[in-house]
């Protein structure tokens, strides 16, 4: 049998065996981004729908969450910085090559509205939460952060301005939460030297992804009846895109060069097959697709099952982009 | 100025001097390196077993993914082509390293990304790299390309080389003799 072995005696800690300079904390990070991603860009579509009063919890309430999961992933990035009392120098630069770049700065210019936004509708959201969800303990902080934030100097002025000016806010807000959600796949299809990772598709399939675990939450949350049967069939689209885009992921890969065959390889057979398949496929995607076609049909499904199903398997996808991508590679040694 | 390597894998007897005299003369940190060895062993045994070293390090490519998608641009080439990081706008944010076909680089204990600098500081003076200096064998000659008189652009004319992962698009510019 013809072999070739290959051996180094370099073994610097993750770059050999095996490379490992990106993990847990990069795949939250881009499962965070994609969340709010998902969540400021159907609260900003439905507020230019004009439905901010028929459907308070899109438009009103579960934007608060997104200034929260985007701290924790800038946070997550930060803790996965190697030179982390270095790290404004990402904000004295704009490199335009650079995805990394854009991701700082586009999540720093998102935090703009996704902060303003909830916050323009502190009123609301205390009213909606003590109406459906009275014995929050949450409901004393938020309003207490109400009461300071119109205390303080500047910022009613800043919020009148921004209440008035809601329609481009929203309009803005729609392009950097795609933009948000399409970054969080190049920050991977970038690297060239990464085969998994160097393809076009994971722009879109990362978006489609992040929006749909977006669309499973706010299914979850909603109190309304109705809510709650459009975001399971605007989830049905999504399942279907994203099931079409991995399709053609595949077919791109295997019918590229050998660097790329071999990567898809990882997922057809090597050692993330049943982990993707079994767990991200079909326990993420599927499933839960089975689950809210029977529930429009009528049958009684809690709708959480559904919920928490996408929100995995869209966080596992991540994890395993990430590892696996990093197990792909060029013949180099 | 374009500085290269050539690197002879019919003379090099992986001694391993290239890795320790870049590890002594840049003071690379226990445990790390910048150049390693590398063993290659291909055939069907017992019959056509054939086994060769390389001396890897940076290919110093010419279209540099790294510094490509460095967001701050600490990662730069500077005259003769030489890809180097500057440690004090260095993040520490790994997408260099993600972004190198030959796992080039890595991260200093201190932090910032480190990797092969062709030893640009002896180079100044009119050296050698540390690594081609000591190596036993002369497998290793160093040059620049620009100039058709130098030993490197000499050797590349003469014999037949490869260079690894040409797939990967880069242009580097450490080349393989046969």
């Amino acid at each position: 049998m013809e072999e070739i072995i290959n051996v180094s005696g370099r073994s610097i800690p993750h770059i050999y065996p095996h490379l490992e300079a990106w993990g847990a904390p990069i795949a939250l990070y881009l499962f965070f981004g994609g969340l709010a991603a998902g969540l400021l860009f159907f609260s900003s579509y439905f507020f230019l729908k004009g439905k901010a009063d028929t459907m308070p919890m899109t438009v009103k309430v579960a934007p608060i969450i997104a200034p929260f999961i985007i701290i924790i992933g800038l946070m997550l990035l930060l803790y996965d910085l190697h030179h982390v009392l270095y790290f404004w120098q990402l904000f004295l630069n704009f490199r335009i090559e650079s995805p990394m770049s854009w991701g700082a700065w586009t999540l720093s210019v998102i935090m703009v509205p996704a902060i303003l936004w909830p916050l323009s509708y502190l009123d609301d959201t205390i009213e909606y939460l003590k109406e459906h969800k009275s014995n929050w303990k949450i409901i004393g902080l938020l309003e207490w952060t109400n009461n300071l934030t119109k205390k303080m100097p500047v910022l009613p002025k800043i919020m009148d301005l921004f209440v008035k000016n809601r329609e481009i806010v929203a309009y803005v807000t729609i392009i950097l939460s795609i933009i948000l959600g399409v970054y969080t796949g190049i920050l991977l299809s970038a690297f060239n030297a990464r085969p998994l990772w160097n393809t076009a598709i994971l722009g879109p399939l990362f978006l489609t992804s992040g929006i749909s675990t977006a669309a499973a939450l706010l299914m979850w949350m909603t109190n309304s009846h109705k809510e709650r049967q459009m975001y399971s069939r605007i989830d049905l689209i999504l399942i279907a895109v994203e099931l079409f885009l991995i399709t053609h992921m595949f077919m791109g890969f295997l019918s590229s060069g050998v660097a790329q065959v071999e990567a898809a390889q990882l997922l057809l057979g090597g050692p993330y097959t049943v982990v993707f398949w079994v767990l991200v496929v079909g326990m993420g995607l599927i499933l839960p697709a089975v689950l809210e076609i029977l529930e429009l049909r009528g049958f009684k499904i809690p709708i959480s099952t559904p919920a928490i199903l996408i929100l995995l398997g869209g966080l596992l996808f991540r994890f395993i982009m990430v590892y696996a991508g990093q197990a792909s590679g060029f013949h180099i040694l | 100025m374009r500085y290269a390597m050539a690197m002879d894998t019919r003379k090099c007897v992986g001694c391993s001097d290239c890795v320790v005299a870049c590890q002594t003369e840049n003071n690379v940190p226990l445990g790390y390196c910048r150049d390693w060895i590398v063993e290659a062993v291909k055939g069907t045994y017992p019959d056509t077993v054939q086994m060769h070293f390389k001396s890897e390090r940076c290919m110093h490519c010419e279209n540099t993914p790294c510094v490509r998608t460095c967001p701050t641009g600490a990662s730069h080439v500077i005259d003769g082509g030489i890809v180097k990081v500057t440690p004090d706008e260095c993040i520490g944010c790994g997408a260099c390293i993600e972004s190198c076909p030959y796992d080039a680089r890595y991260v200093h204990p201190d932090g910032y990304v480190d990797k092969c600098t062709f030893c640009d500081h002896r180079l100044e003076q009119g050296l050698n790299t540390a690594c081609v200096d000591v190596c036993p064998t002369s497998c290793l000659i160093f040059g620049d390309l620009d100039d058709p008189k130098s030993d490197v652009s000499k050797i590349l004319t003469e014999k037949d080389w490869y260079v690894l992962a040409p797939e990967a698009g880069t242009k580097p510019q450490l080349y393989f003799l046969k």
